[in-house]
């Protein structure tokens, strides 16, 4: 039998999600012990007797992780627990060379909140209310390498290696709790949940949210019960789903999966899925048919987190604008089109074009030296615009000294460079490289004389009425003022010498 | 007197990865059953008010600020290792073709 399309899989059935993403923090050391959490690092060079489990050594827990945790919780409309207690997770498996995860269990620092997000359709923009069903702290578990065997992979493999530097940074969990309702746009809800996580994240600047370096990593859970039925249908779990586009194709793929074997007659199973990138399937992994026993217990070596209703009011005060709801704001106050919003949000520059405004430059033309030129050069040195040396400050002196006519935007394109390449700031590199407009009509005339005189056939040409032979007059007299002159003004002079005043 | 079963202590034992014999789970299944009613004297007495520990101390808030300090050197961190490869640590095939 053919897969079905996904309208055949609509037509029948209604999908049903739980996301759980999990979120490297970026604190400096690991979440209980003082080893650092340097991203790429070579193996085995920040590990310490706790991060190893050696005997006797004994964890004690980051602040900052805490912290982050709760402002995670806060900005999530999460309920932050008086009261909440570390758990092991028993498990055998050599990424945790503890034998045991250090998790929470049935006591999360965080609980019951919601996230909005939005999604454009045909049948106009929808909001979707997905609600968190906890938001807890844990460590993160070692890198293996498996060796021999197909590609990689840990089936087949003769041995596996361990850098246990990632092992105990901190990570925290994010689970919602299912997600009904959400029809043939289950993808669609899930990637821009996932996308708005991110955004908040990076809001709060808790962790680098970066999915292709695994510091942000989606599992979906992925279940379809007949439209109109009340009964949850078994579920599927795709780990470690690494793009915000892999998110939409795991979930639609999944969906076709599913209904193929419910089409069948046949059973879906409930089991662990990895998604191949590739192809865009999942593959099955581990199955839950004997349901996992961690045995979970409060970790005897830790002591209840119980944060003050003061800190937690404190931190609340200090969550930043919701990073949707600012670019709602920002798109109105600037008066932005959808394409150039997008263009800022996916070129990331956002942040450096509103603290250029806010130091009194005119929206539109901050956006466009970011966007534009900026972008540009960052491009073909092959770096982020933000590692540039240029600021936004020095942008809106130089949308200034445009505006007052101190510059032409050919010849603050010069600066920009001057700026970027370290020669100051665009007031020193005007100085230093001696760019000013020549606004002086007498030294313009000179030019415009001496151009005339020496194409003497062309001047004729457009004092006789051919004005599109000016064109080649007024680049002759750019040509001689260096490009310092204004074009506009060159134009204006030259016909008024050549018989055709303005007005 | 509470007993475990023969099967309760071969499923403790999968799950603790301790290889036991037959016999060791016969007779460890009856050793259980005295530990069990051990512990349950606790529940002779009355505990109505007492709140379930999981430290000694009473303690909350233990915590320390986000600063790094140095770890151990790889050679130092791998010593122990039965073995190694490439500053790693070298374990047996986690998975079995079958699983
Ligand atoms: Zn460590």
């Amino acid at each position: 039998m053919a897969l079905p399309t996904y309208d055949e899989v609509i037509a029948k059935w209604d999908p049903v999600l739980g996301l759980e993403v999990h979120v490297e923090l970026n604190t400096n050391s690991k979440m209980f012990c003082s080893c650092a959490t340097e991203f790429g690092a070579a193996p085995n060079t920040q590990t310490c007797p706790v991060c190893l489990a050696l005997p006797g050594a004994l964890p004690v827990v980051n602040e900052k992780a805490i912290e982050s945790t709760i402002l995670i919780g806060l900005a999530l409309n999460c309920k932050i627990a008086p009261y909440s207690r570390f758990a092991r997770k028993n498990y055998f498996y050599p990424d945790m060379p503890k034998n045991f995860q250090i998790s929470q269990y049935d006591e999360p620092i965080c609980f019951d909140g919601y996230v909005d997000v939005e999604i454009e359709t045909d049948e106009g923009t929808k909001q979707f209310r997905i609600e968190i069903e906890r938001v807890h702290m844990e460590e993160d578990t070692g890198k293996s390498l498996h060796v021999g065997g197909a590609t990689g992979r840990i089936h087949g493999a003769d041995y596996s290696l361990l850098d246990y530097n990632r092992a105990g940074i901190p990570l925290v969990e994010i689970v919602t709790k299912i997600v009904p309702g959400t029809g043939k746009y289950a993808p669609e809800v899930a990637k821009a949940y996932v996308a708005e996580l991110r955004d908040i994240l990076r809001g709060l600047k808790v962790s680098d949210v970066k999915m292709e370096q695994g510091s942000l990593r989606c599992d979906a859970n992925v279940s379809l019960k007949p439209i109109g039925s009340d009964v949850l249908g078994t579920r599927s779990e795709t780990k470690n789903v690494n793009s915000l586009r892999s998110v939409e194709r795991a979930i639609r793929g999944e969906m076709i999966r599913h209904a193929e074997l419910l089409n069948e007659g046949k059973k879906v199973k409930q089991e662990t899925r990895h998604f191949q990138e590739d192809t865009g399937l999942t593959r099955s992994g581990r199955s839950k048919e004997q349901a996992e026993d961690y045995r979970y217990f409060p970790d005897p070596d830790l002591v209840p987190v119980t944060p003050a209703a003061a800190w937690i009011e404190e931190l609340r005060a200090t969550l930043p604008e919701r990073p949707s709801l600012r670019r709602k704001r920002i798109k109105e106050e600037w008066n932005v089109p959808d394409k150039e919003m997008e263009a800022m949000i996916n070129a990331d520059v956002l942040d450096i074009v509103e603290a250029t405004v806010l130091l009194g430059a005119d929206p539109t033309k901050a956006r466009t030296w970011w966007l534009g030129e900026i972008s540009r050069i960052a491009n073909d040195q092959n770096v982020a615009i933000a590692d540039l040396a240029i600021t936004p400050a020095d942008v809106a002196e130089l949308v200034a000294l445009v505006a007052s006519g101190d510059l032409t935007d050919k010849l603050a394109r010069q600066v920009v460079e001057g700026v970027i390449a370290g020669e100051g700031k665009p007031s020193e590199v005007v100085a230093k490289r001696g760019i000013k407009v020549v606004n002086d009509d007498g030294a313009l005339m000179a030019a415009i004389e001496k151009v005339c005189a020496e194409q003497a056939d062309t001047a004729e040409k457009v004092r006789g009425g051919h004005l599109p032979a000016a064109g080649a007059l007024i680049g002759a007299v750019m040509k001689e003022t260096k490009g310092q002159a204004d074009a506009a003004r060159v134009r204006e002079l030259l016909l008024g010498h050549l018989g055709h005043a303005a007005n | 007197m509470s007993s475990l079963s023969r099967d309760d202590v071969a499923k403790l034992a999968g799950l603790a990865r301790i290889e036991m014999t037959e016999s060791e789970l016969v007779e460890l299944s009856s050793q259980f059953g005295m530990i069990l009613d051990a512990v349950a004297r606790v529940q002779e007495m009355d505990l109505s008010g007492v709140k379930a520990t999981s430290h000694p101390q009473p303690l909350e808030n233990i915590a320390r600020p986000d600063v790094v300090l140095p770890s151990l050197s790889p050679e130092d961190a791998l010593s122990g290792a039965p073995a190694q490869e490439e500053s790693r640590f070298r374990v047996p095939q986690i998975l079995g073709e079958a699983e």
